[in-house]
């Protein structure tokens, strides 16, 4: 399997409900497979039983076996989506083994919570996940337990949506390439999330320069103090409403 | 390592390493918790030249912050020009033509073989070696030559541009250039290898010294020579590849060992990748424009992207969100060596502090790249 299809996967453990419908489109995907190749399997079987009948009785009987072919082939179509359906219980193992998921299309804004899978090309990342605060340290152990260490994090202040955003960039260092960014949206007036700094050790300080900028506050960091502003800064200079 | 020897706390002492230190290369403080001759706990203090380039950034244009870039490394500029220039060409959608691909290859390659060049006689001069340093400055020599005469600069280059390069290499260049993979193959065994690499003095100095397992890695992020040191064969033109690297024939050095000798071995043996590297692309060179058109103000569509190139001391990383507007709406640059250094305080436990000089060394540590 695709290491993106995989990590998208194990992310979709945060949002049941995405996980449960994106479930049954890819089950729906797969009996279609399923199906198609079996309709085809029929479809050959009753041709060469059409050139057997063809080669065995001569010409006059061929007209029967072509009109029996094509109502042969419909009855099995509903067979196989009964026998693949216990794949709903399990759909991870059952999915398309190659092939990384198609780009998920461009949601309306504001986006729902979810992961989406980006054009690599276009966005410089694979997966695209907006959790709620809460979520961050799930997504990052999740994360951190497939393989994945955090490479940078970013704060964003919208300030007409009076909004503020924090991206977590997580990359690999083995095996196939996929990025992950991780994105989580905070009131504008109290920007609070939970560190991950015990999970990530690395993010302690992208989060006191975080905090520095943005005066985004995490919860449970041992020692949010400014690390690039001066020791004494009660500022926070990329808001958008900063004056020097 | 020695294990150290354990003292009550009030036999401690802090010691103030830096922030002006001829062993930081930059104002770096690192608070040092002493017991004796053996760290307790170090704890690095950044920002004594934090320039506030982010915020810089939002208040221009995407071009307006060009000059910016080779101001945050200033030893491995043309790196940070790249990744500028790949974020906002990948939010624009910008083609880059081919030969000013092959062109920024080989002045980044060029680039990056400057930068462990006087990392080497630094870190040497660190350890106590002075004449290194005058060998490695005489054929950094060359390469600020080489760059000057087509960027126009010799240490802040600011040489790439949206969609292509500033200026098209001439023959002079090219044939210096070949000249200097020459002269430089054939100083590396002799100058390089025999007299420093071979040192019982270095060896002694640098072998089992500074330890950094691959987990602390993964769990600081720590990337480029210090992870491949550490035998994480890890390398953004492989692993991501960009520009023309797919095309090009060149290994990925990376030792088991983890200590400050096979971080040492990584930088080495990367110079003689990069100049292979830089020799296919002189051969393969393709004419044609070295700059694409791209109108005179971006106006990128909203939303965000990211861009990753490989710098000299390891991942340099450029998140660029976009509003619609003239200027980036925010840009985050994410620099090796701040998480390459942010490590420090976990290995820095326990060991001597003339270790620690020699560990920090062999970090590679640019500070202004690290404060922005």
């Amino acid at each position: 399997m695709s290491i993106i299809r995989e990590t998208k996967w194990a992310l979709l453990e945060l949002f049941p409900e995405q996980k449960a419908t994106e479930a049954e489109a890819e089950v729906a995907a797969w009996n279609k497979i399923i199906a198609d190749a079996r309709a085809k399997a029929e479809a050959e079987e009753a041709a060469k039983a059409k050139a057997a009948a063809k080669a065995a009785e001569k010409a006059g009987e061929k007209t029967e076996a072509a009109e029996k072919a094509p109502e042969e082939a419909p009855p099995p179509e509903a067979a196989p989506a009964e026998e693949t359906a216990p794949a709903e219980e399990e759909p991870v193992p059952e999915m398309d083994p190659e092939g990384d998921p198609p780009v998920s299309i461009e949601p309306e804004s504001p986006r729902p919570l979810g992961v989406l899978v980006r054009d690599y090309k276009a966005r410089g990342v694979h997966l695209d996940v907006l959790c709620s605060p809460d979520q961050v340290v799930e997504a990052a152990k999740l994360l951190t337990g497939a393989g994945y260490f955090l490479e940078s994090v970013t704060g964003v202040d919208w300030i007409k949506e009076e909004q503020m955003e924090v991206d977590y960039d997580f990359n690999r260092t083995d095996g196939p390439l996929c990025r992950v960014v991780v994105r989580t949206r905070l009131p504008r007036s109290a920007p609070e999330v939970p560190t991950v700094s015990d999970i990530c050790p690395g993010a302690g300080w992208h989060e006191r320069e975080t905090h520095d900028f943005f005066g985004i506050k995490f919860i449970g960091h041992p020692y949010l103090v400014p690390i690039l502003l001066p020791e004494d800064a009660d500022y926070h200079p990329l808001l958008k409403d900063f004056t020097p | 390592m020695t294990e150290p020897i354990l003292c009550t706390p009030d036999e401690t002492f802090v010691l103030n390493l830096g922030p002006q230190h001829p062993a930081t290369h930059g104002v770096l403080r690192v608070k040092l918790t002493m017991d004796g001759e053996y760290i307790v706990e170090a704890e690095p203090v950044l920002g004594y030249i934090h320039r506030m380039h982010e915020k810089m950034a939002e208040n221009g244009t995407f071009a307006q912050f060009m000059p910016n870039t080779p101001r945050m490394d200033y030893l491995s500029a043309l790196s940070f020009n790249q990744g500028y220039c790949m974020a906002v060409e990948r939010a624009a959608g910008i083609e880059v033509p081919e030969r000013a691909e092959y062109i920024r290859t080989i002045t980044v390659e060029l680039n990056r073989i400057s930068s462990h060049l006087l990392w080497w006689g630094a870190f040497i001069l660190d350890l106590g070696g002075f004449t290194p340093l005058l060998y490695a400055f005489d054929d950094r020599e060359k390469i600020l030559d080489l760059l000057e005469h087509v960027t126009g600069s010799r240490l802040t280059y600011c040489y790439y541009r949206f969609g292509g390069v500033y200026n098209d290499i001439d023959d002079e260049f090219i044939t210096g250039t070949r000249e200097f993979i020459k002269r430089l193959r054939s100083r590396m065994p002799t100058l390089y290898h025999d007299l420093v690499t071979g040192n019982i003095i270095l060896i002694k100095r640098l072998k089992d010294i500074g330890h950094i397992s691959p987990e602390v890695c993964r769990k600081y992020g720590a990337t480029g020579p210090v992870l491949r040191g550490s035998g994480i064969e890890y390398d953004v033109r492989k692993n991501e590849p960009y520009s023309i690297y797919p095309e090009l024939d060149f290994d990925i050095p990376h030792y088991p060992e983890g200590d400050c000798m096979a971080r040492y071995m990584v930088r080495m043996d990367e110079i003689e990748q990069s100049l292979r590297i830089i020799e296919q692309s002189l051969d393969k060179l393709p004419g044609g424009p070295v700059q694409a058109k791209v109108p005179k103000t971006l106006k990128p569509p909203a939303g965000d992207c990211y861009a990753a190139v490989e710098a000299a001391k390891g991942t340099f990383g450029c998140r660029l969100i976009c509003d619609g507007d003239k200027g980036p709406y925010r840009l985050k640059l994410r620099s090796p060596c701040f998480s390459n250094l942010s490590l420090f305080g976990e290995i820095a436990e326990g060991m001597l502090l003339a270790d620690a000089l020699a560990v920090m060394g062999s970090l590679d540590l640019v500070i202004p790249e690290i404060d922005r």
